[in-house]
């Protein structure tokens, strides 16, 4: 199993990085949506764990084009802005089953969340 | 004093105490006092002059009508005592034109032209013949006065000059007042003869009754001397002498030189007020005075008098009593106007400032809401580092005191991370876009579903929860866990408010036009004015470091806002605090 993170904080996304790295989970990551399409097409992942909002490019869009090359890759969406409820709406009509965690996130939560999208 | 002030119109009772109840800058006192004022001189005074002038007009018009009667009265009198008496003389100047001495100097002669004059002019009682010693030859009448010697007398004399004479009314040898007229008859042989008659005095008075029957007062003559000529009502009998004292008083002085037929308006010596005509009798040493007796002639203006001043007494009461009427409730009703229009203004005034309170609260949220994205990154930094940080110290594995202190202290960073968390979550919820999912719902069952997460407190703190609602209340059209987070917040700050055994109550009418009131009301400590003012705005609790964010009353508002309903506040300190809530049936 390998996981990318991709968020545009570099200090945020390298750490959570090296802390699942420490609990034993293959973890990249990236600071921009170019850089992680270009390592998806590299390398092959499970799950991607995006920030909702980026510069130029959004989470939502990265996910579609994601998809395009990795249709079997899972998303889980990290966002500072605000309650879950307002996520899901974003995501209604996508029509396949997405998580969101809100930032900062608990590190327990999403290896959780992980695992759980994993023994699916 | 309380039943002086029952009596009171309302605009006067409203400035009495130190709360007025308009703030206008309408002093109706004033108002009211100028009013009448005003309105008693407009309708009094013309009135008044009205009255007045009516008054000297008319007075002075009755007394111009009294002095033109009374000189009507002069005149006529004195042509018919003029009359009288030239008449007389007339037919005696005939009498001996036409008998020569000889043909007098009969007594059967004399006796039938007294019996003839009695029977025509009238008027006669005797007759006298003298021949131009003064000596009385022959003598018609009931005295026995013939063969009496006249020459020194003052007739005798007056006619010897003037060839005829009318005398004043005198005693002579009869001891009796009377009146004589003589005329002399002069012969070719320069020798002459007098004809004397005798005038009945009550004939020649009866000339002058007209003042005195026609009740207008007094008439009578007088001659140079003062002394009285014919009767009088009030000024004496015949011959009895006018003072020269009041001749004088009364500008009569003799002979009179005024103006004739000028009537004086003076007082007599009785001291009544009388309208004064007077006139000399030509030929004579007669005097005709007109004495009107004032009283009586102003009679009927005496009585129109009273009637003005009833009329005038009269209505000056109705306007004394009408206008402060009138004034009073026109100044109640402007005062009533200015009270409604205060009430208005005051009203709109808390519109506008809800309304502005409103947009300024829904700008701090959008603003707070930024700050709180914002916040939320280098707060996912802080707790990534400070986790890994714990991480790598935890793979030390090292048990010495160091470590444990160090993991310690990263345990409390992240826990303020959680803190700084809840309450940028908590504004992010706030500024989340109006999204509302309108559904039925119940308010008793959200009532009372909230109310079950306090029923162990108030149990525990032996707080008394009411609620009221009735039975017949349609299910709302709203969002159902928005209402409850309004409520939630309510209930949970009410609590906060009270003390152990107070009461909670909560209270759900139905209000015209679609419209549902709550209300959330505790008898707890209550909110001050300060506190009152600012209660919707975020960040301002009275909890601070009690773990209040201030942000919970912020937020309901906000939420009351999405389900356009309104909410507002009512407190006192000490008494307790009312929220009210106010929703649509169909948000």
């Amino acid at each position: 199993m390998r996981i990318i993170l991709v968020d545009d904080e570099v200090e945020l996304v390298s750490t959570l990085a090296e802390r699942l790295t420490l609990r034993g989970i293959n973890t990249d990551w990236a600071s921009s949506p170019a850089d992680a399409l270009d390592m998806v097409q590299r390398q092959r992942y499970d799950i991607a764990v995006i920030d909702m909002k980026m510069p130029k490019v959004n989470g939502r869009e990265l996910m579609r084009t994601m998809q395009v090359h990795c249709p079997w890759l899972q998303f889980i969406f990290m966002s500072g802005h605000g309650a879950t409820a307002a996520l899901q709406d974003e995501f209604r009509g996508i029509g396949k089953k997405l998580t969101y965690l809100v930032k900062p996130v608990d590190i327990d939560v999403l290896i959780d969340t992980i695992n759980g999208l994993i023994s699916d | 004093m309380a039943r002086k002030l029952k009596i009171l119109p309302e605009f006067w009772r409203s400035e009495m105490g130190p709360e007025r109840l308009t703030d206008s800058s309408f002093d109706f006192r004033r108002i009211w006092k100028r009013a009448i004022l005003l309105m008693l001189c407009v309708a009094l005074v013309p009135l008044m002059a009205l009255a007045y002038f009516d008054y000297r007009i008319s007075r002075q018009h009755l007394e111009n009508e009294i002095l033109l009667r009374t000189d009507r009265i002069v005149s006529n009198t004195k042509r018919n005592v003029s009359f009288f008496l030239e008449e007389r003389k007339a037919a005696l100047q005939f009498i001996v034109q036409d008998n020569s001495f000889a043909e007098l100097d009969n007594d059967q002669r004399l006796n039938s032209i007294l019996q003839r004059l009695s029977k025509t002019i009238g008027g006669f009682i005797d007759l006298g013949l003298f021949d131009s010693t003064g000596r009385q030859v022959r003598y018609i009448g009931p005295y026995d006065l013939k063969d009496r010697y006249y020459g020194e007398e003052l007739w005798f004399q007056a006619v010897l000059n003037v060839g005829s004479y009318i005398s004043d009314v005198y005693l002579g040898f009869r001891e009796e007042p009377h009146m004589v007229i003589a005329v002399r008859k002069d012969m070719a042989d320069g020798t002459f003869f007098i004809l004397r008659a005798t005038l009945n005095t009550a004939t020649f008075n009866d000339q002058l009754v007209y003042a005195k029957e026609s009740a207008f007062g007094d008439s009578f003559l007088i001659n140079h001397q003062g002394v009285l000529q014919t009767p009088s009502l009030f000024y004496g009998e015949v011959l009895d002498v006018f003072p020269t004292g009041e001749l004088k008083r009364l500008a009569l002085s003799f002979p009179l030189v005024t103006k004739e037929n000028q009537p004086l308006d003076t007082t007599d010596w009785h001291g009544r007020d009388i309208i004064m005509g007077y006139s000399y009798i030509p030929y004579t040493s007669f005097i005709l005075l007109v004495v009107g007796n004032k009283d009586e002639l102003m009679r009927s203006w005496y009585s129109a008098r009273m009637k003005i001043i009833a009329f005038l007494l009269g209505s000056s009461l109705l306007i004394l009593l009408v206008i402060p009427w009138v004034a009073t409730s026109l100044v109640n009703d402007i005062y009533h106007a200015d009270l409604d229009r205060t009430v208005a203004m005051r009203e709109a005034a808390v519109a506008v400032r809800e309304a502005a309170n409103a947009g300024k609260l829904a700008s701090i949220g959008r603003l707070a809401a930024g700050v709180a994205h914002e916040i939320n990154n280098p707060l996912a930094i802080i707790n990534e580092k400070a986790g890994l940080l714990g991480d790598l110290l935890s793979q030390q594995a090292e048990d010495d005191g160091q470590t444990v202190k160090m993991l310690g202290l990263i345990d409390s960073i992240q826990r303020a991370v959680e803190r700084c968390a809840s309450i940028t979550h908590r504004l992010l919820d706030f500024a989340r876009p109006g999204e509302k999912r309108n559904q039925a719902v119940d308010l008793q069952a959200i009532i009372t579903e909230v109310l079950e997460f306090f029923q162990k407190e108030a149990e525990h703190r032996d707080i008394d929860l009411q609620v009221q609602i009735p039975d017949d209340l349609p299910p709302l059209s709203s969002d159902r866990n928005k209402l409850q987070q309004v409520f939630l917040n309510l209930i949970s700050n009410a609590f906060a408010a009270l003390a152990d055994g107070d009461r909670l109550r909560i209270t759900v009418t139905r209000e015209g036009q679609g419209q549902v009131q709550i209300v959330v009301s505790d008898n707890g400590h209550g909110i001050s004015e300060d506190n009152l003012q600012r209660i919707f705005e975020p960040f301002y609790t009275t909890k601070s470091g009690k773990g209040g964010t201030g942000l919970g009353l912020f937020i309901t508002h906000g939420l009351v806002n999405e389900l356009h309903g309104k909410i507002w506040v009512e407190s006192t300190v000490g008494r307790g605090t009312d929220f009210y809530l106010s929703l649509p049936l169909q948000g």
